[in-house]
Parts: structure tokens; sequence; C-alpha cells
């Protein structure tokens, strides 16, 4: 299968088993993108990450253009960007234009109890291993526990986080250079 | 003409915002609201479809709006579609033309002293966004109940142990909960 193709599969794949916003794409982006295809090493996962939530707009669209250019440029951007964005769009349309009572099903309402708390353990279950790759250390460790507590605790903007993050990296650096 | 409020609406929701999700709802509610696009009530739908279906909540509202707004104009079906198509394109727009522009720097200055030592700090910060972002689903409304724990553990353990592709978790979770919850 050329690049370009196999950049929409797995991008229709993560976008039609994306189940409950941005954050729940990331285990799926990592098994895919970085496991199964090594498009991207470990770090920079982590840098698109940061990125793709700093940049305004869909976490999802940010992840596939980043990738898909990465891979195979502007052709490979558009591919990956298509993928992710036909299953939503392909179903929701369905919805709109039959299934406006959808909601009401009880089986549905079912499966999507099940599924719930399935997602919030899929996004917490690999953060050992993404610290790890993070080089997170004894020492560093207050980092990411404080910004996890300001943001679940005190409601700060994650984007106030990053930028906070990137300035105090920038003044480490200065430090260092002394 | 709707076309070009919808496209002027939706690439604004995608331009301005930022943090995904939940914090792009309240941007689309203004602006669906603003023109009379659909009731109050219908928003409420779109956000209760968009939590029960897959992909991206901005996108799954952009396409919904998209044909509903052309569908109280009174347009016929394939007009509806069209309203989708545009709404859509116009949310993601702004992504992929800002996106494309941070990933050129990112690639070409990766390796620069102070593009590094920020990535640094940026990456152990990440961490603690995750961690965030699965401390803020911990609600009452996932969990409601000790089969969702359980449910919770299977997966985490599947996860972690086991190496079980994530799709794969998600089919099953959604199995169980039709045989325990129907």
């Amino acid at each position: 299968m050329s690049k370009c193709l196999r950049l929409f599969a797995t991008f229709f794949k993560i976008g039609a088993f994306t189940l409950g916003g941005g954050y729940a794409m990331i285990p799926l982006v990592q098994r895919e993108v970085v496991d199964n295809n090594h498009w991207i090493g470990e770090e920079e996962f982590l840098d698109l990450i940061a990125l793709a939530q700093s940049a305004p707009g869909i976490i999802a669209v940010n992840t596939a253009v980043f990738v898909g250019y990465k891979i195979d440029g502007v052709r490979g951007l558009i591919m990956s960007v298509l993928g992710a964005t036909l299953p939503s769009f392909l179903i929701i349309l369905m919805i709109a234009m039959f299934f406006t009572q959808f909601r009401s099903y009880p089986q549905v309402e079912a499966v999507f109890k099940g599924i719930r708390p399935a997602v919030v353990a899929l996004i917490a279950a690999p953060l050992y291993k993404m610290a790890k790759s993070a080089k997170v250390t004894w020492k560093n460790m207050w980092i990411p526990i404080a910004a996890a507590l300001l943001i679940w605790l005190a409601g700060v903007s994650p984007v106030l986080i990053i930028l906070t993050a990137i300035v105090g990296g920038l003044v480490w650096t200065a430090i260092d250079n002394l | 003409m709707i076309y070009l409020q919808l496209f002027l609406s939706f690439f604004k929701i995608g331009l301005f915002g930022f943090g995904g999700g939940y914090a792009i709802l309240s941007l689309i509610q203004h602006e669906v609201l603003r023109y009379g696009w659909m009731t109050p009530q219908e928003f409420t739908d779109i956000v209760a479809v968009s939590q029960m279906t897959p992909g991206p909540i901005g996108i799954n509202s952009a396409t919904y709006t998209g044909y509903t707004a052309c569908q109280t104009a009174g347009m016929s079906d394939s007009m509806c579609v069209l309203g989708s198509v545009v709404a859509t394109s116009a949310i993601i727009l702004p992504s992929v033309i800002i996106m494309l522009i941070i990933c050129q720097i990112y690639l070409r200055l990766k390796e620069n002293r102070w593009v590094e030592g920020s990535l640094k700090a940026l990456r152990v910060t990440v961490i603690g966004l995750i961690a965030a972002a699965a401390l803020l689903l911990m609600t009452p409304e996932n969990f409601i109940d000790w089969w969702s724990v359980a449910l919770f553990a299977m997966v985490f353990c599947g996860t972690l142990f086991l190496k079980m592709h994530p799709i794969l978790l998600i089919c099953i979770a959604g199995v169980m909960g039709y045989i325990i919850y129907n």
C-alpha cells in the first residue's frame, strides 16, 4: 500500500474509534502511528501532543496535519486530514438525515455506558511509559503533578500551562548557558 | 447567503477554538444561536449525539449544524449536504493552515538549543496534561456504578499488561455495556 493510502487508512481508523474528545485519541495515535507504523518517535509524539494542543482548532485535525505532513508533505497532510474527518462527517450526516431520534435508543445508551469508563482507562494506562520517554525523574516530577492539579482542581487552561512550560524551558536554557 | 454565513462562522470557530472539544462548544453555541440556525434544545441534542458518536466534537457539530441550518431554511436534501460540507471544511481550514506553519517551524528548528530547551520542559509538562484529562473524565456521569469501575480496571490492565489494541478494548467494553445495561 502506498504511503498516502496508509495515512488515509490509519487516520480513518483513528477517527472512527475516537470517542470522547481530543485526549481519547492519544492511545490510538500512539499505537497506530508510533508503535505500528513508526512514523514518529516517542519523544516526537510528546512534542506533537503539546503542539496540537496549543494550536487553535480541533486536536485530531492538528495531529493529522503534523503526521501527514511529516510523512508525505502536503499530499500526505490532505490524506490524513480527510481520513481523520470522514468517519465523523459520514456518521453525523446519516444521523442528521435519518436518525434524529438516535439518542433515545436504550441499546445505544447501554453500549456507551460500557465505553465511557473504558476510554478513561485508555488515557490513564500509558501514562507511566510516557513519563519515562518524557524523562520525568524524581527531581522534576513536581512539574507534571502541578500541571495536572492546576488543570484538574483549579480549572487553569492547558494552553496557559503549555505557555508557562515554554517560558520555563527558555529560562532554564538561559541559566544553563551562563 | 447561508453558505457564506456558515463558512465564516465555522472558520472563526476553528480559528479561535483553543483547547479542543468542550472549549469549542461554547463558541459554536454562540454562533449557532445568533443566526437562529437551531433552537437551544437542538443544540443540546448535538452535544449528546457528539458524545455518543466517534470523532471530534468540533467536526460533529459543524456537520450537524450545516445540515440543520439549511433544513431550517427549507432547502432540499442535497443542498443540506452541501451545507454540511461547507461548515465542516470551514472549521478544519484554520487548523490545517496554522498547524502546517507550526509543523514547518518545528521540523526546521527542533535541533536549535533554545527550542530544544523549551521542548524538554514541554514534554515533562504534557504528562501532567494527559493525567489531568483522565482525572477530569472521572465523573459520576462516566462512572455510574461498580460495573464502570470493573470495566475501567479491565481496560487498564488490558492496555498495560496485555498490550491489547485500544480499538479491540473499546469494542469489548461496548459489548459488555450492552450485556450489563440493556
